[in-house]
């Protein structure tokens, strides 16, 4: 141990040295830890949308269409990943103009081998977000089963991703406007959940209910395996955007593992004294309510806070899913936006509630004195609804004169699965 | 020879099995169905919302009986597939015209 703690201090003198010879400045260099838990967080966010979110859905999903569902997500998945590398990347995080998007400086290139962001390499970097764009993109096809026309959602996914994914980054985690005013953002509650879950609901709008509006979950043990996934992979969603190997990355760990567990409780026994049983679906709900509501708020906030920001993650989105929609009647089928977008709305607020400079020099709260910052929180949320109310709301009206949007009635009640793939989830008689 | 179907409470099925291979069925049937009678449906949940489920699943039993056999045979499926809640379900008895058996060509009651 001491050996390692004198070799370390070795090659950070020489480091050190170098840079000052260099440029008369200290400058950052790679850090093998960070790195390697930089990798592992890429991996396993990766792994949240597939197979993680597939499943979630797929479960979730009637039968006749579960292999569309889980299709979204994985088609989603893959089409990130060539646009990231294409243009995401460049417009959402290299530079900035007039604080709205990116520049056009990787674009169609890749950073170079060389080139670090603070102590991991850039590309590792860029690859770490690329998973965040894809998985955003996929958890809007939640709102839109079982009656999506697939040349739109493939459409949409890359119209969605280019022109409201793209920018929203830029804006909160670039260089852009929203990090500008000071909001804190430390996994993406603005940027994947409100993002995802408002455009999920002008989705459902646009949609309109199908023919049988109501869930009826096919394989609950498909959902909960998704739960376990989408848990275990947000160890990376939230520890990984640390972006280094150290404490800060552990209370994020603590912090996302604390209000999942809470929240998926505190659901349970809502369900329980509103429905007299507890439901195996309303805990994994509930955990998937904390782990959004968690996000933001993973590497500002105390294991305390997050003990409540979890118990009020499992106790809002319930009554938007079980009371709120069905009064309101619009088919967000899966809860995208009960569950993503009104927990990524409560994180995001609560983040500016608790946000601790004690957890992260970064955030200060309204509990650190700031309430200032529960405004900036609010204003980016506000922000983000209305940029989706515009451009998403044009995407998918494109795609409606397109021809596009829906599947025929008949596709819809007969199931997508056979009709648009001519594949069945079982073969069982 | 007559056709004996039962619907039965699936759970019920090694029992009714059971009681049938005990007075000398030669064989039986089985297929999953669904339906309702007097059980009208059960109550799911899913995220607080209540779905309702028309059709039960059951199971149906086929058997083809010597026309001796049929007393005993109904009276089998009547003490084993019961439970004494609503959905126990019904039995139907319908006259067969002929039985054969593909192996060997018999026919009537020795194919049965």
């Amino acid at each position: 141990m001491k050996r390692g703690v004198l070799l370390s201090l070795f090659w950070v003198l020489c480091f050190a040295a170098l840079g000052l010879a260099a440029e008369g400045a200290p400058t950052a260099k790679l850090e093998g830890g960070d790195t390697a838990w930089v990798l592992i967080s890429s991996a396993l966010v990766a792994l949240m949308t597939v197979p993680g979110l597939a499943l979630f859905y797929g479960g979730l999903t009637k039968q006749k269409a579960t292999l569309n569902t889980m299709f979204m997500s994985f088609l989603a998945f893959a089409v990130v990943s060539i646009l990231w590398n294409l243009y995401g990347y460049t417009l959402a995080f290299k530079g900035d103009w007039k604080g709205l998007v990116g520049t056009f400086e990787l674009i169609f290139a890749y950073p170079s081998l060389e080139a670090l962001n603070n102590t991991i390499p850039e590309i590792l970097f860029s690859f770490f977000q690329l998973t965040f764009g894809a998985i955003t993109v996929a958890l809007i096809s939640g709102a839109l089963i079982e009656r999506m026309n697939f040349t739109g959602w493939l459409l949409f996914s890359v119209l969605w991703f280019s022109l409201v994914y793209v920018p929203v980054a830029h804006w909160v985690w670039g260089g852009g406007f929203l990090g500008k005013w000071g909001a804190l953002d430390f996994a993406g509650g603005t940027v994947v959940h409100i993002n995802a879950g408002i455009a999920a609901l002008l989705g459902a709008l646009f949609l309109k209910p199908r023919k049988e509006p109501i869930l009826k979950p096919h394989n609950l043990t498909l959902v909960a395996l998704g739960t376990g996934l989408l848990w275990f992979g947000w160890f990376g969603f939230n520890g990984g955007s640390a972006l280094s190997a150290n404490a800060l990355a552990a209370v994020a760990l603590l912090n996302t593992n604390t209000a999942t567990a809470t929240a998926a409780l505190s659901w349970m026994f809502v369900e329980w004294i509103w429905t007299k049983r507890p439901t195996l679906l309303g805990f994994c709900s509930g955990a998937v309510a904390g782990l959004v509501a968690i996000t933001p708020a993973a590497g500002f906030v105390s294991p305390i806070s997050s003990i409540l920001i979890g118990f009020v993650a499992g106790i809002v989105p319930y009554f938007a899913v079980a009371k709120i929609k069905p009064a309101l009647g619009y088919d967000d089928a899966l809860d995208v936006f009960g569950i993503h977008g009104v927990a990524g709305i409560l994180g995001a607020l609560l983040t500016g509630v608790f946000a601790d400079p004690a957890i992260n020099s970064a955030g200060k709260g309204l509990i650190a004195g700031n309430a200032y910052q529960v405004w900036v929180q609010f204003l980016s949320i506000i922000v983000v609804i209305l940029y989706n109310l515009v451009i998403t709301s044009l995407i998918f009206l494109v795609l409606k004169v397109l021809g596009i949007l829906k599947v025929s009635e008949e596709v819809e009640v007969s199931g997508l699965d056979l009709a648009l793939h001519g594949e069945k989830p079982y073969e069982i008689d | 020879m007559k056709k004996i179907v039962a619907i039965i409470k699936p759970f019920k099925l090694e029992e009714v099995k059971e009681a049938l291979v005990k007075v000398g069925i030669g064989g039986m049937t089985v297929s999953e169905v669904r339906g309702f009678g007097e059980q009208r449906g059960q109550l799911e949940v899913y995220r607080g919302q209540e779905v309702k489920v028309d059709f039960i699943p059951k199971l149906k039993i086929e058997v083809v009986v010597r026309d001796d056999q049929v007393e005993q045979v109904v009276e089998a499926i009547l003490q084993s597939a019961y439970t004494g809640k609503i959905g126990d379900g019904k039995i139907f008895i319908s006259p067969v015209e002929e039985v054969i058996r593909i192996r060997t060509k018999e026919r009537g009651n020795k194919a049965i």
